[in-house]
């Protein structure tokens, strides 16, 4: 099955239908009508929740406490995002960390995963299948949670150091095994060329192979990033409410899962819990956590399916 | 993995000699290479075989001061109290109904989905509903534990609006415990139906268009090319996912689970899974002996039906096998 990266190619090519040249059949015509109202349909179903919370972040929280949300704004108010920016320190400290993490990780564990991924391909380096199976047996078996946490709480004492979750969230196996798929298809010539020349095992993969990785690089980079900006979990575990600044969507864990997060987050503002708009500042909250994350899709789409394409079989 | 390496040419031959100075040659030519694996060596060192000896807790009653060689063995004990509480059990069976629930309707969803859209002929059409599908997998789940709030509490949800409107009676769905399982599977679905399509929607487009083109001279129908052109092609794509999966399917999605239920005790029945318990175990009740108790009954029987699976999928077709 190493034939994805074939396989993704005709799929631009094949938008004009062969078919189309022979005459449509009556089934033809009942399976497009058919296609085009269930795509739809799902194509909606995916869209609805987005309309609903962006529409209840606009809306009046009076309104809302008589009437409910609904997929229209109820009135037209930008009073949930007055609030969040009126005293925004501790939003912008999230953002701020959120971003950096998200960046530094990104990179960091690309370059290792790219790295890792060519030296295990390479047909002449002895230790390959050792330390690929040394990687994967992470996935057959792990510690489970406990265990794992009471090592990085109270062995490695990260607990309360946003190390814990900047370092986990590095790589995975998988990531691994889908960057070595990728440098499979890099001829080994390319590599021969520069051993030829007198280039290092490390200068080939730098400057030879890693500009030959764009895709598998845009493709794992989107994963890590999305990782490393939808993270709440180890921050719930390692994190807690040791550090003033916790990562957006823990941030808006907390803003949705208990009451007074939502007062803490409005530090300074005078009012007490029941002043607030809370329903509609958790809407707010939610939009402004999501953020930019949605719209770094269409930067990578070109190689996304052939991504994870590659990525779903074999490893 | 393994066997597939094997069977490739090997351009470059290195002479395999077993004694010890080519080993020491070896290791000296590939130093780069090891170097470069060295980072990625450490981290799973780390994080996940390090953890390992600490799955010794499971056998004791450990408490922080003596640590976790020092507390006293008690032997199974961690696991009968599980196994009499019943609590086990029902672990199991929410973890793995969910999952195959998960993996049923999601292969099916996505299939479906991957044959229409390669029905839809407007590019433009096409694009844009396929990046919607995209969206629900880029957001946190946190963001899906929002969207439920906003559609089905009890005073301000959406559902429930629409029931008053149309004159109904407000629903409290958060303390219905039967009707969650269709709930959470309809969220895994809503997150994960677009991105998995795309695998099997890139399988349709590598098939060959002279069988469709032969096809269509012999007039078949639309139905007969999809049982017997792209189906057929489909299957080596949903037997790789299935095995991929069936190794995860004592594994649960923890932050989909538990952003929906959180700490709704009334629901545990028909919503607790492994995951879900042991973060509640740790984080509520400081209690380390019951869940690394339960980790590990989880990874050993995750790691036995991989094994199983694995060993079934050699004898029947090793090409499949996943090592």
């Amino acid at each position: 099955m190493t034939l994805a990266t074939s396989q993704a190619k005709p799929a631009e090519k094949r938008t004009k239908p062969s078919a189309t040249k022979i005459k449509l059949d009556r089934s033809d015509i009942v399976l497009r009508g058919i296609s085009y109202f269930f795509v739809t349909l799902f194509t909606v179903f995916c869209a609805l929740p987005f309309v609903l919370i962006l529409s209840a972040s606009f809306s009046e929280e009076s309104r809302i406490m008589r009437d409910g949300f609904s997929l229209f704004p109820q009135g037209f108010t930008f009073t949930a995002y007055e609030y969040i920016f009126r005293y925004p320190r501790v939003i912008i400290g999230s953002y701020v960390v959120t971003i950096v993490m998200t960046a530094a990780g990104t990179a960091l564990g690309l370059f290792i995963i790219a790295m890792t991924g060519y030296a295990l391909q390479r047909r002449d380096f002895f230790l390959r299948n050792q330390i690929s199976f040394f990687i994967y047996f992470t996935t057959l078996f792990s510690a489970g949670l406990a265990p794992t946490y009471i090592w990085i709480a109270r062995y490695l004492n990260l607990r309360g150091s946003y190390l814990a979750v900047f370092l986990q969230l590095l790589m995975t196996p998988w990531l691994i095994i889908l960057m070595k798929n990728f440098a499979r298809s890099v001829p080994y010539e390319v590599i021969e060329s520069g051993k030829v020349d007198g280039a290092g095992d490390f200068r080939i993969f730098a400057q030879l192979v890693l500009p030959m990785l764009k895709p598998a690089l845009a493709t794992i980079g989107l994963f890590l990033a999305l990782g490393y900006w939808n993270e709440w979990y180890l921050s719930s575990l390692y994190l807690g409410s040791t550090v003033e600044f916790k990562p957006l969507q823990y941030y808006l864990y907390n803003i949705i899962n208990t009451a007074n997060a939502l007062k803490n987050s409005m530090a300074g503002a005078n009012v007490t819990i029941t002043q607030l708009p809370s329903n509609t500042l958790k809407m707010a909250s939610a939009v402004v956590a999501t953020g930019p994350i949605i719209f770094l899709y269409p930067f990578v789409q070109k190689y996304f399916v052939t991504g994870i394409t590659v990525g779903a079989v074999k490893g | 993995m393994a066997t597939q390496t094997i069977q490739r040419k090997d351009p470059s031959p290195v002479v395999r000699q077993p004694n010890r100075s080519s080993k020491l040659k070896q290791l000296g030519h590939s130093k780069a290479l090891i170097i470069m694996c060295l980072p990625a060596i450490a981290f799973f060192v780390i994080f996940s075989y390090c953890p390992l000896p600490g799955t010794w807790i499971a056998f004791t009653n450990y408490n922080f001061r003596d640590g976790i060689f020092g507390s006293p063995f008690v032997g199974l004990r961690n696991f009968e109290f599980l196994v009499k509480s019943g609590q086990l059990w029902l672990l199991t069976r929410n973890t793995l109904l969910y999952n195959l629930a998960f993996i049923v309707i999601g292969n099916i969803l996505q299939i479906a989905l991957a044959v229409m859209l390669n029905e839809i002929r407007a590019k433009y059409f096409k694009k844009i509903s396929q990046a919607i599908m995209f969206l629900p997998y880029f957001i946190s789940v946190v963001l899906i534990g929002v969207i439920a709030f906003n559609v089905l509490n009890y005073d301000t949800g959406a559902l429930n609006t629409l029931i008053k409107e149309t004159g109904g009676d407000p629903i409290k769905i958060y303390s219905m415990a039967g009707i969650w399982p269709i709930i959470i599977i309809i969220c895994q679905l809503w997150q994960s139906t677009g991105y998995g399509s795309i695998v099997y929607f890139a399988a349709i487009m590598g098939i060959d268009d002279s069988m469709f083109e032969a096809a269509a001279i012999d007039g078949a129908t639309a139905w007969q090319r999809i049982r017997y052109i792209i189906l057929p092609s489909l299957k080596p794509t949903f037997i790789i996912l299935l095995l991929f999966a069936m190794g995860g399917i004592m594994r649960g999605n923890f932050g989909l689970f538990w952003n929906l239920v959180g700490n709704n005790a009334t629901l545990f029945n028909t919503t607790d899974i492994i995951e879900t318990s042991v973060y509640r175990m740790i984080m509520s009740q400081n209690n380390f002996t019951s869940s690394t108790a339960v980790g590990l009954y989880q990874s050993l029987f995750g790691f036995a039906l991989v094994m199983t699976c694995n060993w079934i999928v050699r004898r029947i077709n090793s090409d499949y096998a996943l090592f």
